[in-house]
């Protein structure tokens, strides 16, 4: 973060006293107790807690793909409430990236059809699609595996493929649900250098992950337990390219 | 629709289940088969019961007369009405705008005709001119009866296919010989044929005052028949000859003094009356037939929306993704009513094209009585095309309105 030049970098994401619970039969689960928590831009943060934690939840929230039940959530400068599917879906589109731990690839399209897709969803015509979405697979380094698909590739190869895929709509902040979840240390470290080197070019990430070092190599690391945040510290970040 | 995408996500999904996408095909292809056939059916009845009526003209009316079987005007039942030239005459100078053709018959039951050795028993009849029209009989040699014939009281007849094949052997030219009536000499000048068949043409005609008076008629008459003048459409003219045969009928229960609902006496037989009520029959038969063809489609149209929900429920992931990835819950329903749309087009075109053929290479060949040439027209197969692409669009609508309502949060969660 450059302090030092008086300029503030702009606040990306505000949570303010956000709560969340959930019907179960007769009982009701409250899973998010009161969240207040902020990300600037070019964070790279890691959110951490066990299962039942809530992080889940917070991160389907901030995805959208939930909606808190009171507290405020604001985008960008941009509240996100309320919103019909239709205009959840224009926002995920344009605004946020997604990565998945079983990466989520679709099976029957190629490496290069499936960075390709948000874009489709955008309306961007054919040819431009393709030479965007090459783009971004030459920057994970998967240029020459355009062409095959999801299950002719490694794990680690699917991993960048999502992350070429949510990066193609060029969204304000990228979502990582335990993105090293399905894969073994060395690959995980793999990924987590190209997710490190995306937040060097100044790209806002969250990172959902119970693996410590993994969140080490983030720059902050927010740990919630019984859907309450009770740390927020910032940490020096681990290079993942000095761990492989 | 001309998405090029969507339609490699289309392809792309049937390739990976051709087995189910070829069962639920076969199902609908089977469905629009059997409307097609049916209905094929339904058109061949009509042909063939159509052609029942190629017999006379379809739209004559006959006119006999019975025993009366009420007592009317202190007059006992059981008396026998028998018509005469007069009543031709009255009816024919009555009603001389409205008909078309018309003729009185004076009939000579099983009047044995030899010619030379050999010997048959026909119907003769005496009858005017006009009776050729009526009859749709269509000279083969010579001609028919005219008016000086008739004026004449020449001993002239007119014999059937079927009497001249029986009468004349090897082939011998009718025309000019004398053939004996009941032991009394005729000319022959003419043959005819009959769309009636044999039947119709085992008979001989000859001039009605000349059968009256040589075969002790007097002025009596068995039949009156009639053709009225034609008229737009098919409705008018059962109105009119409906009109007309309750003219004439009360016209002649007044004159022989006959109670208004003594229906033995005097039987006015509308062929158009007839006809309608065939025609209200296949109407019916048709409608059945749509009936049952539909109800088929519908068979395969919930076995399409089946296999669609079961195809909505695999991608349900797939669909989460999407969604998360920004897909427009539009774009969903539009991409599974594609598939499902295009399943039911296909091979429904496959059950109209393989029915079709069926119909066009073995209908010919069908014949029957009561079932001639069974084909479709364009418009049937129109609209059976255009009940398909309907067809397809509901089966898809459920599991599409399914799948729209997947919600992306599934994507997130692992198994």
């Amino acid at each position: 973060m450059s302090c030092g030049n008086y300029i503030f970098p702009a606040i990306m994401i505000e949570i303010q006293d956000l709560h969340k619970s959930y019907k179960m039969g007769h009982n009701s689960l409250h899973v998010l107790k009161g969240i207040n928590f902020s990300v600037k831009e070019g964070e790279l943060v890691s959110i951490m807690g066990s299962s039942g934690s809530g992080k889940s939840t917070l991160l389907n929230i901030l995805g959208m793909l939930d909606e808190a039940d009171s507290g405020s959530y604001t985008l960008d400068g941009l509240p996100i409430k309320n919103l019909n599917e239709k205009i959840a879906a224009r926002y995920r589109n344009k605004f946020l990236g997604f990565i998945f731990q079983s990466f989520n690839l679709i099976s029957y399209k190629s490496a290069l059809d499936n960075v390709a897709l948000p874009l489709y969803y955008q309306g961007v015509k054919r040819a431009e699609r393709i030479d965007k979405a090459m783009a971004y697979l030459e920057k994970v380094g998967l240029a020459k595996w355009a062409g095959h698909l999801p299950n002719e590739l490694s794990g680690g190869q699917k991993q960048r493929v999502a992350i070429a895929r949510a990066l193609a709509s060029d969204p304000k902040v990228l979502l990582a649900d335990e993105p090293t979840g399905a894969l073994d240390t060395k690959t995980s470290y793999e990924v987590m250098d190209l997710i490190q080197g995306i937040n060097d070019e100044g790209r806002t990430i969250l990172v959902v992950t119970h693996e410590p070092d993994i969140a080490n190599m983030t720059k902050r690391i927010v740990n919630l337990k019984d859907g309450l945040i009770i740390d927020d510290t910032k940490v020096e970040q681990v290079r993942a390219l000095s761990n492989v | 629709m001309f998405d090029l995408e969507r339609w490699q996500e289309i392809f792309e999904t049937i390739s990976k289940n051709k087995l189910r996408t070829f069962l639920t095909g076969v199902s609908v292809a089977s469905g629009i088969f059997i409307l097609v056939v049916l209905l094929g059916i339904g058109k061949g009845m009509q042909n063939g019961i159509s052609s029942e009526f190629e017999n006379d003209a379809s739209n004559i009316l006959y006119i006999w007369t019975g025993v009366t079987s009420k007592e009317y005007k202190g007059l006992n039942p059981g008396r026998r009405i028998v018509l005469h030239n007069e009543d031709y005459n009255t009816t024919v100078a009555n009603h001389q705008d409205e008909l078309e053709y018309k003729s009185s018959i004076y009939r000579i039951w099983n009047g044995s005709v030899t010619y030379k050795k050999e010997t048959g028993s026909y119907r003769v009849e005496g009858v005017l001119p006009d009776y050729q029209f009526l009859e749709n009989a269509s000279m083969v040699q010579g001609r028919y009866l005219n008016e000086q014939d008739v004026n004449g009281s020449e001993k002239y007849v007119v014999i059937g296919n079927k009497v001249k094949t029986d009468l004349f052997k090897n082939g011998l030219d009718p025309i000019g010989k004398y053939v004996q009536v009941s032991g009394i000499n005729f000319k022959v000048i003419g043959v005819f044929s009959d769309p009636g068949g044999e039947r119709e043409e085992s008979r001989v005609f000859m001039p009605l005052p000349t059968a009256q008076r040589v075969f002790g008629g007097y002025d009596e008459l068995q039949n009156l028949s009639f053709t009225l003048e034609k008229e737009e459409n098919f409705d008018a003219a059962l109105a009119a000859s409906q009109r007309f045969s309750a003219k004439l009928e009360s016209y002649l229960k007044d004159k022989y003094n006959i109670a208004p609902d003594d229906n033995s006496a005097v039987t006015v037989n509308n062929s158009l009356e007839n006809a309608k009520r065939f025609f209200d029959l296949m109407n019916m038969i048709r409608l059945f037939f749509w009936g049952v063809g539909i109800c088929t489609i519908v068979a395969g149209v919930v076995g399409v929306s089946n296999i669609m929900l079961i195809i909505v429920k695999e991608r349900t992931k797939e669909i989460g993704v999407r969604k998360a990835l920004g897909a427009q819950p539009i774009s969903i329903i539009g991409m599974v009513l594609h598939e499902s749309i295009f399943v039911t087009t296909i091979a429904g075109f496959v059950g109209l094209i393989s029915s079709l053929a069926l119909l066009e290479f073995v209908g010919p060949l069908i014949e029957t009585q009561y079932i001639t040439n069974p084909s479709v027209n364009f418009n049937v197969a129109l609209s059976t095309v255009f009940i398909l692409v309907i067809a397809g669009a509901l089966a898809g609508f459920f599991p599409a309105r399914r799948a729209a309502k997947i919600k992306p949060i599934i994507a997130l969660r692992d198994e």
